[in-house]
């Protein structure tokens, strides 16, 4: 009597496994699209890769009008520019990071993480804009004052060169760092939110002040997944396109003055792409797939990072 | 002993509490001031950079800015933006239409069907891998496979942007379903409800306020991209609603970047416009998608 309301069986039907498959679908398209976007690229980037073997990067010149393509300039300004970002933005990020989670009183902390998070809503070419037309003016006179300081010092009067009239690797680096920031505080503050409640408040009924158990106990606990995070940002500056093609300069040159105008990766891309014939556009193609894996590599590496270290704390060591 | 490992070198550390009237309680403050100081660090530059913004946009900021085509000749004042912020909010609503069901799709395989099986953790560490594709590179890919033989018209950006958003929708959708509670599936499940029937009618209505939040801010940041739509959608003056057409289009971040470096006044004037018009676009969105999660949060 009871049978036909009990009916199991017909749930497995077609529906069901039409469901899974399109959700299995859906899940393999992310592997679908990154394999795509290594053979497409890298197919249409072939001839250069051709025409120029691994010379293409270690060459330091770039002519379309002599058909010889280097990527080295460009390699060079993209991790310069980075890495400045990266220096700028990493003590700052922590130091939010530290700040949101352990320092600010429960009733700010929303408002503290909205307003860093706003930095994430200004769009990168807004960034630009600010920075080619406010920033890099201001900063010019800066540079000049730096360089006449340090002048006659060694290593530093090269570091601090002339000024290029603001369009640099640093005016680059700032704006970059102005862009991590957000993702790598926020990545960082969930790192440093899995530390165990009873462990810092052990720590502080040992008697230690607030910064000894930020120092003796967060940031041992959290140093792992801070790394990957730091990398992650490191990924982001790198590829970083159009902030940085409108404030980098513009000059492919491999120099150790900072101030000097220098050219990235992307920004090359983004500046040249309008006027490149046939065989430049696979050239430059040929530098975004340099991209590609060098941010491919970076990212998978601070992927990695950031879930073993998540696994650690989840699982109690 | 147990206190070296919080830095603390003082033998008598364990009783010693009159010492944090002396140099470590100033060492702490210090610190904690540090602390403070790397937030009001960001906050300084942000504040400048809105205050340029809105300064220096509301100048050309009207109605009739917001409305006319793109100006002619960049040298001259007058134009407007109007065919760019239609051109954003198509190719980014196209965009969203195309990347949003697949997202959820993923994370319904990753947290529903493979959450510990080994091909869902290939995919989920593959879409957090994707989030840092450079969108230079997602733009190149794009021109490469569609722009190549359709030309550059609106879908080709939307297409792009889909792209960029995909992975990000993927990871808050699947963060939203771990939060929804494992009883209600099970509730459901005993109920005879098949496990499909269960994901649509109970899983996803539960975490859907969260799901739309993570979109719409997927959607803002695709707004603020120049990079994916630099080859793909063309350099429009006039007005282009139809994306699929024959037709290039123009986008706001694509007349700030063209304005930026330009060096007359008319059109830098025109470029912190458009600036201010893509800014007050994104904390639209942004604001909609915190109200969105705020509602409902609060409603549970």
């Amino acid at each position: 009597m009871s049978s036909p309301a009990l009916d199991l069986r017909a749930s497995k039907s077609g529906g069901e496994t039409g469901f899974r498959c399109l959700a299995l679908a859906a899940g393999a398209f992310v592997l679908v699209i990154l394999g795509a976007i290594a053979i497409v690229t890298t197919s249409k980037a072939w001839p250069t890769f051709r025409l120029m073997g691994l010379d293409f990067f270690t060459t330091k010149r770039w002519s379309a009008t002599d058909r010889i393509y280097g990527a080295t300039a460009f390699i060079f300004g993209t991790i310069v520019s980075s890495i400045i970002a990266l220096i700028l933005a990493v003590p700052v990020s922590i130091g939010i990071a530290l700040f949101t989670t352990q320092i600010v009183p429960a009733k700010f902390r929303k408002p503290v993480i909205y307003a860093v998070d706003l930095l994430a809503v200004v769009p990168s070419v807004v960034f630009g804009l600010w920075g080619i037309n406010v920033l890099a003016p201001k900063m010019d006179g800066f540079y000049k004052l730096l360089n006449r300081t340090f002048d006659g010092i060694p290593i530093l009067n090269k570091l601090f060169g002339p000024s290029a009239g603001g369009k640099s690797f640093f005016t680059a680096g700032i704006i970059l760092a102005l862009m991590i920031t957000p993702i790598i505080s926020s990545l960082s503050r969930e790192i440093v939110d899995t530390c165990p409640a009873g462990e810092r408040e052990g720590a502080l009924a040992l008697g230690a002040t607030q910064w000894e158990m930020i120092r003796g106990v967060v940031i041992p606990h959290s140093k792992g997944g801070l790394v990957g995070a730091i990398m992650l940002g490191l990924g982001r500056a790198m590829g970083e396109t159009i902030a940085a093609t409108l404030v980098i300069g513009s000059s492919p040159q491999i120099t150790a003055n900072l101030f000097g105008a220098g050219n990235s990766m992307p920004a090359f891309i983004a500046s040249q792409w309008g006027e490149a014939d046939t065989p430049t556009k696979s050239a430059l193609i040929a530098l975004a797939v340099t991209l590609f894996l060098i941010t491919l590599v970076v990212n998978i590496v601070a992927t990695r990072t950031v879930a073993r270290s998540q696994l650690r704390s989840a699982g109690g060591r | 002993m147990a206190t070296t490992s919080l830095g603390l070198r003082e033998s008598s550390a364990p009783l010693d509490l009159a010492a944090r009237g002396g140099w470590r309680s100033i060492k702490n403050r210090l610190m904690r001031g540090l602390l403070f100081l790397s937030f009001l660090v960001v906050m300084i530059p942000l504040l400048f950079v809105l205050m340029a913004v809105v300064s220096r946009g509301a100048k050309v900021m009207g109605w009739s800015f917001l409305t006319k085509d793109i100006a002619p000749i960049e040298r001259r004042p007058g134009g407007g933006v109007g065919p760019a912020i239609v051109g954003t909010l198509v190719v980014t609503g196209l965009a969203t239409l195309l990347a949003t069901p697949l997202g959820i799709m993923g994370a319904v395989f990753l947290n529903e069907y493979s959450a510990k099986g080994i091909f869902g953790r290939i995919v989920r560490f593959m879409a957090n891998v994707m989030t840092g594709v450079p969108s230079v590179v997602m733009g190149l890919f794009i021109y490469v496979i569609f722009t190549l033989t359709f030309k550059q018209r609106g879908v080709g950006g939307s297409l792009a942007l889909a792209c960029l958003m995909l992975p990000i929708i993927i990871r808050t959708t699947e963060e939203m379903l771990k939060l929804v509670p494992n009883y209600l599936r099970e509730a459901s499940l005993a109920l005879g409800t098949s496990k499909a029937r269960t994901i649509v009618t109970v899983v996803l209505p539960a975490a859907l306020p969260g799901i739309i939040s993570g979109a719409l801010l997927a959607v803002a940041r695709a707004a603020g991209e120049t990079a994916p739509l630099l080859f793909t959608i063309g350099a429009a003056k006039s007005l282009q609603i139809n994306p699929f057409a024959d037709e290039a289009m123009t986008a706001l971040p694509l007349q700030i970047y063209s304005n930026a470096s330009s060096s007359f006044p008319a059109a830098q004037a025109r470029g912190w416009g458009a600036a201010l018009t893509l800014l007050l676009l994104s904390f639209l969105f942004t604001l909609i998608a915190r109200l969105v999660s705020a509602r409902f949060a609060t409603k549970r």
